[in-house]
């Protein structure tokens, strides 16, 4: 029991040995991730960059376990991951991950605030408590206004905010984020990106976050440089003042 | 766990109550087919339910443990004639049939349309002549006056009770008791007026008939020896077989009928007969609702049709929550939710409509309806199985959807 907390406390967040990704299509198989190795630490923010097909949707797809790999080994906490089926997946990305998205992905039927509290509502937590759970997040992103609106009565930029509110929402340690302002302009971009720095130095969750925006990489602390599969470069990001 | 149940049903239930609401027109086109399932399963049966309780007020109507007394059938030549039409059954054979042990009382019937004129007004009417009895054993007093007794039977008296409708086509609002009637060119005197009996299951009228002694209707009307009928009351149901088997030894006796020949007169138990007919009612009742329940399955392929396309446009909303932590078993019960509520929602209109339309029939034509609510239950149980039956494969697909897969889906 004690080796085993030890073990946990000294684990890094995340750690990948030698991933591989093979697709198969028919009698083609391609090889989207080769032998990838990547520690990230609990607090850090990374930014991972890549051209299109360089494999970095398919190493987010690993590290969000939306994905299980074909080779190597995914510690999450310093549990090996790699191997479980889709239910217990769900339930690390129901506990452990929060995922924002390019395309903001609410459900446009619910309101903003059973959006918030869906992952809660997954992990069977009470209808109350949920509901205090989810304006609490919505109060992180100053949207606590909004939450008997619908996706489709609020802005892109909001939408992203609410997006954003549902990934933090469970506390989750890790937040994912997908090209989060792939879909803004740079004014709305910049808000959303705020809100990261926000929960990352506030509540020290790690945040992925995968861009092809230079300018939207630079919010993080390293940069994870992709291309055909493999990771190229790991560099520290100067701090600078980004408005 | 419970927590977890209670409050994931509550949004399912209500997520699938505003994705049926979003699309109210397919939802209605979808739950078409359950609606009219069920409505015409609610509506045949009640349909059936109705016939059946006119059949067992037949039967109360018909008197109690009556068994009916036919003259045999003729096969000479190999021509099978009808029951009824051998003169083979006399006034003596009801006397002496009302002596056996398990016989309360008989009546010898015949019957004949007969025109019937009273001052300037003339009726054609049945005109029944019957023994002393047969208030009793039809289960049918006099409403005003009296019926003729024993004595005026034996003495072929000129006497009449008419029945209700005969007494209104020919008096009118003047009270016939003691007024003067001809039959056949044959004066009779009204001593009584039948009780309102009503309509019988075929439609007739029962009250449109005269009543005469059997022995006046076979000297002064009829002209012959032999009766139609000789209804027998016997003194309990369970006797009426017993009475059904001591009256056919004593008309085989008293014909002189040997043994290897069949007998000549047919003994029929009416209550046996009433309920065969309503067994066979019944019967037809679930004959008529098996088939409408088949549109109810027709209804369920079409809610699957729609949960199928449902489910693949909502692809990226499945992706979406299987992203934020759904299980398999949590997508499987959010559609099956939605299909039952679906399936629940057509039962309910579909009650509403057989409801609706045994109404109508009710008031519109002459068969009665009686909505009970077992057929209600039933059918509210089963368009739920067929939302869940049917439902279950399209939530099962959706629970199988591949989280990368589905959240790349546009």
């Amino acid at each position: 029991m004690n080796t085993d907390r030890d073990i946990r406390i000294s684990a890094p967040l995340i750690r990948l040995e030698n991933i591989g990704m093979i697709y198969k299509i028919g009698d083609i198989s391609y090889e989207a991730l080769k032998g990838i190795n990547l520690i990230v630490e609990n607090g850090e923010f990374v930014s991972v960059m890549g051209a299109s097909g360089s494999g970095k949707s398919t190493l987010m797809n690993i590290l969000g376990c939306l994905d299980r790999p074909t080779a190597g080994k995914y510690f999450l906490e310093g549990r090996d991951v790699s191997n479980l089926t889709s239910d217990e997946l769900a339930e690390i990305r129901n506990k452990k991950i929060g995922f924002v998205f390019q395309g903001f992905n609410l459900i446009q039927r619910l309101s903003i605030v059973e959006n918030v509290g869906l992952p809660l509502y997954y992990s069977g937590m009470h209808s109350k408590e949920a509901t205090e759970m989810a304006m609490d997040a919505l109060k992180l992103v100053d949207l606590a206004d909004t939450e008997n609106k619908f996706p489709n009565q609020i802005s892109g930029g909001e939408q992203q905010r609410v997006a954003i509110a549902r990934a933090v929402v469970n506390n989750a340690p890790i937040i994912m984020a997908d090209e989060p302002t792939g879909n803004l302009d740079s004014v709305r971009g910049a808000d959303v990106m705020r809100f990261f720095k926000k929960i990352n130095e506030e509540r020290g969750a790690t945040i992925i976050l995968v861009s092809h925006d230079k300018n939207i990489a630079n919010y993080g602390k390293r940069l994870i440089t992709v291309k055909d599969g493999a990771i190229i470069s790991s560099t520290v990001i100067e701090t600078k003042n980004v408005v | 766990m419970l927590k977890r149940v209670k409050f994931a049903f509550f949004l399912d239930l209500k997520s699938a109550y505003k994705t049926l609401l979003r699309n109210k027109i397919r939802s209605l086109l979808t739950i078409l087919g359950i609606i009219i399932g069920v409505g015409s399963v609610i509506a045949t049966v009640s349909i059936g339910q109705g016939a059946s309780e006119a059949i067992q007020s037949t039967i109360n109507s018909m008197g109690s443990n009556m068994l009916i007394i036919l003259p045999g059938s003729s096969s000479l030549g190999g021509v099978h004639t009808g029951f009824g039409i051998l003169p083979t059954l006399t006034l003596d054979d009801a006397y002496a049939i009302r002596k056996l042990p398990a016989v309360k009382t008989d009546s010898g019937n015949l019957g004949m349309a007969q025109q019937v004129i009273w001052r300037g007004n003339n009726w054609s009417t049945l005109i029944m002549g019957a023994s002393s009895t047969f208030p009793e054993i039809r289960d049918w007093p006099v409403a005003k006056g009296t019926f003729f007794d024993h004595q005026q039977v034996v003495s072929a008296a000129n006497v009449a009770v008419i029945g209700n409708t005969a007494a209104t086509e020919l008096f009118g609002l003047i009270n016939p008791i003691g007024h003067i009637i001809l039959i056949h060119n044959v004066p009779f005197t009204v001593i009584g007026i039948l009780s309102v009996k009503g309509f019988n299951a075929f439609g007739q009228d029962q009250d449109d008939t005269v009543v005469i002694p059997i022995t006046t209707m076979l000297e002064k009307i009829a002209g012959t020896t032999w009766v139609h009928a000789i209804a027998v009351s016997a003194k309990s149901k369970e006797d009426t077989v017993i009475a059904q088997s001591e009256i056919t030894a004593l008309l085989r006796q008293r014909h002189h009928i040997p043994l290897h020949k069949p007998n000549d007169f047919f003994v029929r138990n009416l209550t046996e007969i009433a309920q065969a007919a309503n067994s066979s009612a019944n019967t037809f009742t679930i004959l008529l609702a098996s088939i409408a329940a088949v549109s109810l399955l027709v209804g369920g392929i079409g809610i699957m049709n729609i949960m199928l396309v449902s489910v693949t446009e909502r692809t990226k909303e499945i992706g979406i929550r299987l992203a934020v932590g759904a299980k398999k078993k949590d997508i499987l019960k959010q559609f099956l939710i939605e299909s039952s509520v679906l399936s629940l929602f057509g039962g309910i209109l579909g009650i509403a409509a057989g409801i609706g339309i045994s109404n109508s029939i009710s008031a519109f034509s002459p068969l009665k309806t009686i909505v009970t609510t077992e057929p209600i239950i039933i059918s509210l149980v089963f368009s739920l199985c067929v939302g869940i039956f049917f439902g279950f494969y399209p939530a099962f697909k959706a629970s199988r959807m591949n989280p990368v897969e589905a959240l790349r889906y546009e």
